[in-house]
């Protein structure tokens, strides 16, 4: 999707008063990294939540544009994957149904063996069936992953994508992160410098404290 | 995307999101215990203070209402309730637009009431001797739309306590004002049917059931976009 553009203007966010940070902007051109760090309390999730549109900002402006022409915020959710530790899918549903009711929800075209290939790819094809509840956190962030990649999002936004993988689940990020990159806009919120090596921009959230 | 395929793929994510809803209570049974123990209870609890005393069929008609009116307020704020108490707003945020999650979830407190309230209506004339209906076609629509606009009211109301810390006692404090037009329409429908009346009688109860159901669901359609944002 070489149309494709993410810009942030002057973006501020505050929490009953307090400033967590001010005048944020960036432009991101498809196959475009962007990387958020920042110590703790920096704003880095939130920043990612408002990309994502899952938080407004209270000042400024954050546009995703597809050939030159603005998404409308409730259609954000079509071009954007999202995975963070605290997203939560729905355990007394197995990874397979979890799936299946995102494809449903989301009306994908998408067939059983797409579904299939994806939990392959984050290694739960093996547990496919077993409820989600019954998963280590892990295997629950490796879900989150498959269920963000699910409608291949042009726009792929990662905050602490290594939290809870192991060495495995760690390299099969770092593909997903390479490969996003080559189709798309990537934006990972972290504080692992080994996270930004797809990142060609940096923002650290502590200069707009 | 054409207009055909938009429409195709809206009613198939509300299904879904009703589907998702449905199976998660019959798995997990967060809504539906606490329901039909609130219905028994509260019914036995009637037919004990009735005694052998004969109330009017009026006052019964109140009573009714009263037990589907708490059981609504018991059952329904869970359509959101537990999303939030999950954890699971965000990944519907991520997912569907919101009037997908709107009409999803209404649907599920529809068929969720509908169930309740049969179950509740089956006891209540089997139970209490000294209801009895007399026109059955003007119950059927009293119970039919008043079931709709409590579901409806229930659900909005719902989506905007969801986020507060004291859900539990603002949801039927908030849902009172808004519900006491629909439930004194319906009480009255109700002794209507109970003193037999024609269903041509009823028809300024009804038209103001209808009028009802109308101006909530579409002010809470408009609505939701702002009360499901953050």
């Amino acid at each position: 999707m070489d149309e494709l553009r993410v810009v942030g203007r002057k973006i501020k966010k505050s929490f009953s008063g307090r400033t967590i940070f001010s005048d944020v902007s960036f432009e991101l051109a498809c196959h475009e990294g962007l990387g958020v760090v920042g110590k703790n309390g920096a704003g880095k999730s939130t920043l990612a939540k408002i990309v994502a549109a899952l938080l407004s900002p209270t000042d400024g402006t954050i546009d995703v544009e597809v050939s030159g022409e603005k998404v409308a915020q409730w259609r954000r959710h079509e071009f954007v994957g999202f995975v963070a530790p605290y997203l939560q899918l729905y355990e007394e549903f197995s990874a397979w149904e979890n799936l299946d009711i995102f494809r449903r929800i989301r009306g994908l075209p998408i067939s059983d063996k797409h579904i299939l290939s994806l939990l392959e790819r984050v290694g739960l094809a093996l547990w496919k069936a077993d409820t989600v509840r019954t998963y280590s956190s892990g295997m629950k962030q490796r879900l989150k992953y498959a269920s963000a990649l699910l409608h291949q999002p042009p726009l792929l936004i990662l905050d602490e994508p290594r939290s809870n993988l192991d060495s495995e689940g760690i390299e099969i990020i770092n593909e997903i992160m390479e490969q996003q990159v080559d189709r798309g806009i990537l934006v990972v919120a972290t504080n692992e410098k080994e996270d930004l090596q797809s990142c060609q921009q940096i923002i650290d959230l502590e200069i707009y404290a | 995307m054409t207009a055909r395929s938009q429409i195709l793929g809206w009613t198939g994510g509300t299904w879904t999101i009703f589907v998702k809803d449905f199976r998660s209570e019959l798995r997990t049974r967060y809504a539906l215990n606490a329901l039909i123990m609130f219905v028994v209870t509260t019914l036995s609890i009637i037919l004990f203070a009735l005694g052998n005393e004969s109330a009017s069929a009026e006052l019964l008609s109140g009573v009714l209402w009263i037990i589907v009116f708490f059981s609504a307020m018991s059952g329904l704020s869970r359509a959101f309730v537990s999303e939030e108490e999950r954890g699971t707003v965000m990944t519907l945020h991520l997912i569907a637009r919101p009037s997908i999650v709107y009409f999803g979830k209404l649907l599920f407190n529809l068929i969720l009431l509908v169930m309740i309230n049969l179950l509740t209506v089956v006891l209540y004339l089997t139970l209490v001797t000294n209801f009895v209906i007399r026109s059955y076609d003007v119950f059927i629509m009293t119970m039919t739309l008043g079931t709709m606009g409590l579901a409806s009211a229930s659900t909005i109301i719902a989506a905007i306590i969801a986020k507060a810390n004291v859900k539990g006692t603002l949801f039927p404090v908030l849902s009172f004002p808004i519900l006491l037009p629909l439930l004194l329409t319906v009480i009255k429908a109700t002794q209507l049917s109970v003193d037999g009346a024609a269903f041509s009688q009823a028809a300024g109860e009804f038209r103001v059931l209808i009028s009802y159901l109308l101006v909530i669901i579409t002010t809470s359609y408009l609505l939701f976009d702002f009360v499901w944002k953050d």
